[in-house]
């Protein structure tokens, strides 16, 4: 027997309404419906619109997870609402469900938000291909699967922006590029037939798109809905600006870098010299913090720091092992 | 019960930071009767920022600290999320790639040493509700925290990516509703605070590069535990540790309104309840005053 056999669960949906055009302030409207074992949660939204409010609002095109129009939050999980299952937004969330907009705060109507700022960071990297073509070639431009490889799937982004307003950075500071901009930066940066290699680098390394102001969360990760796993690309991103000698002198590459000095010395990182090295004269800022920690015996002066055992192997190995350059 | 064994990877900040990390980490190992055999020889883990210059040396150094605890024949312990998450990383991706493997090897090899792949990496918390049981630490409360409302935080890198970390431990954790460090204060006796931060960022890892969006997202964190009506924060995190404890100032200026509350590292809940006496704690070391030990 099928052990696929569809069941069906009572579900509480809170819903989030708000028509900029008419309401000055969002609400929730609550459906409860019957919710069976294999409908995805778009198949939720559908049900809403068909059968309880006609004039309830989301964006939806392909319905199989290539448009990425229908991206949305459940319970605060950023989601694609086509490729997310109910059973498991139930499992992971219980049968009291919030379906919202990816950013309330951006909210036109219901569901559909203003992706402005997501589609002007996108624009902003140069997302295609820079390249002298030749207009009558010979021969076609060769990329062999190894180099394919090196894209390392950045390239099945569908720039549905759930990573963007999941991506806590996003949320704080508007200025900062977000994990989908620079994943598609690197999409190109990889390809061998790009030729704005450099100055596309260049620009991502100016401070103010915020490349080194990625948290590490891993956030953008979690909810890819194509497994691009941007996080992965900007640590890409990071290294090949070391790599092709893009990286100037910075509190955040000084502070990269630092380490590979701090575990040379000690084996482990000494937590004081490290700020030091990364911020300079700057480090005077960190003063009444070190003073306070200092009281409360958390900071341990360079000549108190236990260094690992078996110094020399770390040495031998940081010497021989060096794969980058700064 | 039988004594279990594991090799404890500190991390750096553990032995400079925060000492009563380190303090409390044996304090609870000895009430739990769990013997840790010290990595000495460990290095950093590169802390997610080694690997942003050189993703090799970083996966060397890693497996090196992994090959010690091969060489014990223990599981690794680990007492920093992000210690985890970097040496748990190491190890899937070695698992994963022959020929990555091989050439981390040839590395190795030059000091004596092989990545073989034999030992586990988990964290602490996990190694406890895994090990011990949720049912058992429950049994050996003596001072049930049952007066205080504990905000979790659960700390990025223990959570996400789930794919990763829940290869790491067998109770499954869901990287948008986790549950383990809730059920620790459960079975201390405490009433575990829901609030919307409790699974995100601290924003430590940019504390030096960009100190406002960091100082934004710990005092989102503090204040909306606040909001809650928790007593204190509890973490397993020494990095989320010091960005919640040590600067709320600059957490207050940034999100405009005073944000202070205690935060202690989930071994220090779990020694209170256990009945560890509080000077083998550490609570002096703290920036934020902890005044209800």
């Amino acid at each position: 027997m099928s052990t696929n056999t569809i069941t069906t669960q009572k579900v509480n949906f809170k819903v989030f309404r708000f028509n900029a055009d008419e309401d000055y302030l969002p609400y929730y409207e609550n459906y409860d419906m019957d919710v069976t074992s294999e409908e995805v949660v778009l198949d939720i939204l559908n049900r809403i619109k068909w059968d309880h409010d006609g004039s309830f609002s989301y964006r939806r095109s392909c319905r199989h997870g290539i448009c990425g129009a229908c991206a949305i939050k459940v319970n605060g999980r950023s989601t694609l609402a086509c490729k997310e299952s109910m059973t498991t937004m139930i499992e992971t969330f219980g049968n009291e469900l919030v379906i919202e907009p990816l950013s309330k705060k951006r909210a036109i109507k219901d569901m559909i938000i203003d992706k402005a700022d997501f589609w002007e960071k996108h624009d902003a990297i140069q997302p295609y291909l820079i390249s002298d073509v030749d207009e009558h070639p010979e021969h076609e431009h060769l990329v062999t699967p190894e180099e394919a490889e090196e894209l390392n799937e950045a390239d099945l982004c569908i720039q549905c922006g759930a990573c963007h307003y999941a991506c806590p950075v996003v949320e704080v500071n508007e200025d900062f590029f977000g994990p989908a901009a620079f994943a598609k930066a690197y999409r190109f940066e990889a390809d061998v037939r790009d030729d704005a290699h450099d100055s596309r680098l260049q620009d991502l390394h100016k401070e103010s798109q915020g490349l080194w102001d990625c948290v590490k969360c891993f956030e953008c990760a979690e909810v890819c809905p194509k497994d691009v796993n941007p996080i992965e690309k900007i640590t890409k991103l990071h290294q090949m600006l070391f790599k092709e000698g893009v990286a100037t002198s910075n509190v955040a590459t000084r502070h990269a870098v630092g380490f590979k000095h701090s575990i040379a010395r000690n084996g482990v990182l000494d937590e004081g010299g490290m700020v030091l090295y990364s911020e300079g004269l700057a480090v005077v800022k960190h003063l009444p913090l070190a003073a306070r920690m200092f009281v409360k015996g958390k900071i341990v002066p360079p000549w108190g720091i236990t260094k690992s055992d078996n110094l020399d192997e770390i040495k031998k190995l940081v010497k021989s092992s060096s794969t980058a350059k700064f | 019960m039988e004594k279990l064994k594991y090799a404890l990877f500190t991390g750096c900040t553990a032995k400079q930071s925060t000492p009563e990390q380190y303090m409390s980490t044996m304090a609870v190992a000895e009430k739990l009767n769990i013997e840790l055999v010290e990595l000495t020889e460990a290095s950093c883990c590169g802390a997610s920022h080694l690997q942003d210059y050189d993703d090799f040396l970083s996966l060397v150094l890693n497996a090196r600290n992994i090959a010690y605890a091969e060489k014990h024949g223990l599981t690794m312990v680990t007492i920093c999320n992000t210690c985890q998450l970097n040496t748990a990383m190491t190890k899937h991706r070695l698992d994963e790639n022959a020929e990555l493997k091989a050439k981390v090897n040839e590395k190795l090899a030059e000091v004596g040493l092989e990545y073989k792949g034999t030992s586990q990496i988990t964290h602490f918390l996990y190694a406890i509700i895994d090990d011990i049981g949720l049912d058992k630490i429950k049994e050996m409360v003596v001072t049930p925290l049952s007066q205080f409302n504990i905000a979790p935080f659960y700390g990025c890198h223990n959570i996400r990516p789930s794919e990763l970390q829940n290869t790491t431990h067998k109770t499954p954790e869901n990287a948008y509703n986790p549950r383990s460090l809730d059920d620790l204060i459960i079975a201390c006796g405490g009433e575990s605070v829901q609030y919307e931060e409790k699974n995100k960022c601290c924003g430590f890892h940019v504390e030096l590069q960009a100190p406002k969006t960091s100082a934004i997202l710990a005092g989102n964190v503090v204040a909306g535990a606040m909001d809650q009506n928790a007593d204190w924060i509890v973490t397993p995190c020494p990095l989320c540790h010091l960005k919640l404890d040590t600067q709320t100032d600059h957490l207050s200026e940034a999100i405009g309104r005073d944000v202070e509350l205690p935060v202690l590292h989930m071994q220090q809940m779990l020694g209170l309840a256990l009945g560890c006496p509080a000077d083998s704690l550490g609570m002096k070391h703290h920036v934020t005053k902890v005044d209800f030990v």
